[in-house]
């Protein structure tokens, strides 16, 4: 299942995307827990039962800010979320 | 102060235009206490809550009302709606979920489900397992969502930042329009050229931009007509973010109003799967039907 937290505002589309097909056995061993400075992701148990990240609700209206300091802008070269998920799991849209 | 007196300086009672037809259904041909298994779904959304009835897998019965002053009263006052016309009790039902923004708060809940994976398990009994995209319009949210031919999510996306493209924009239009509700979408028709959407995609400038509609000269219908159109446009920019695959199908309060279903289809360049079912009850009968599953797992093991 992809699911996709975030929004489109006036000022563009700000959505991350989890393959949890890749998330349910992580090869990662959950390591973008660690990488996102901003704490973003949490393991839950989905409707389905498997046990899959996702993007903590309180953070899911406030994508554009939240993952400001981690874009090239911060100073960055990728995103140590994605860098962080090598099942390639994680995708951010801008 | 007299009542004759206290009558005239009263305030004329407020007109509610925004106010949507609640309503109670079960089907008469059949008794539930045939059923095996009676399993409950209820949906306290924002805006609407929904309790419905299913009796061995199949749909007997719903209530639809306003969402009260909190989720616990909601989620009792549904459910009681339609226990009372069935001279059924809360014992005779034997697992319930809760779904939608107040699933936590059902007290009478065996288990929580996302209103997403209940809006689709719910829309593959309403239009068939042929539905692999659904557009929920609900409330205060707006979901777009894939599922396969059993109704299990596949893909899906939630915008719940903003009340655009939801129900709650088109009941504060129909208050400013001072048109009940239910005829916004047919009088969306009744103008002599399609005018363009209103631009703005905030629903507190778009009614802003719809008194200025109508200080320009626009008739009411052709403000109403502009703001369908924007509802429209604003869903389907959610839609193709995941795509929109055959098998269209729209839940929740909006999939009544055809001045934005046709319009939607109409930029999308497909129809909607047709049902006979109260789209409204979508997230509480996919609910009810995820309990009727659980109950026949627990009955295998």
């Amino acid at each position: 299942m992809i699911a996709n937290y975030g929004y489109k505002d006036g000022s563009g589309e700000y959505y991350i995307s989890i393959d949890t097909d890749k998330c349910i056995d992580c090869a990662a061993e959950r390591a973008c827990l660690k990488a996102c400075p901003q704490q973003m992701f949490e393991i839950i148990t989905d409707d389905y039962d498997d046990e899959v990240a996702w993007v903590r609700k309180e953070k899911t209206r406030a994508l554009a800010y939240d993952c400001a300091e981690c874009k090239p802008a911060g100073g960055y070269t990728s995103l140590p979320c994605t860098t962080a998920c090598t099942p390639g799991a994680i995708k951010h849209s801008w | 102060m007299n009542a004759e007196v206290a009558a005239a300086t009263a305030a004329p009672e407020k007109k509610e235009f925004w106010r949507w037809q609640e309503n109670t259904w079960y089907d008469e041909t059949k008794n539930w206490k045939d059923a095996k298994i009676i399993t409950c779904g209820i949906d306290v959304g924002s805006v609407s809550s929904q309790a419905v009835l299913v009796c061995d897998g199949e749909l007997y019965g719903y209530n639809s009302m306003r969402t009260g002053n909190n989720s616990p009263d909601s989620a009792k006052n549904a459910l009681q709606g339609i226990m009372d016309k069935i001279g059924m009790k809360l014992e005779d039902i034997n697992y319930v979920v809760g779904t939608g923004y107040g699933r936590v708060n059902v007290p009478f809940a065996h288990k929580a489900i996302t209103e997403i994976a209940c809006h689709a398990r719910g829309a593959n009994y309403m239009g068939g397992n042929k539905v692999r995209t659904i557009l929920d319009m609900g409330g205060q949210d707006c979901k777009a969502i894939h599922c396969d031919d059993k109704g299990k999510v596949t893909n899906f996306l939630m915008n719940d930042k903003c009340a655009a493209g939801t129900g709650r924009g088109m009941e504060v239009i129909s208050d400013l329009m001072q048109i009940p509700i239910a005829e916004l979408g047919p009088r969306s028709f009744d103008v002599e050229t399609e005018p363009e959407a209103v631009s703005s995609i905030c629903v507190v400038f778009a009614k802003s931009e719809a008194l200025g509609l109508l200080k320009a000269g626009y008739t009411k219908n052709m403000v109403i007509a502009a703001y369908c159109q924007a509802m429209a446009e604003r869903v389907v920019s959610l839609l193709e973010r995941i795509g929109v695959e055959e098998g269209f199908f729209i839940t929740g309060g909006i999939a009544k109003n055809p001045g934005v279903v046709k319009r939607i289809e109409r930029l999308l360049g497909i129809k909607q799967l047709e049902t006979k079912i109260d789209s409204q009850i979508a997230g509480a009968l996919g609910a009810a039907l995820f309990g009727y599953t659980l109950m026949q797992k627990q009955a295998a093991k």
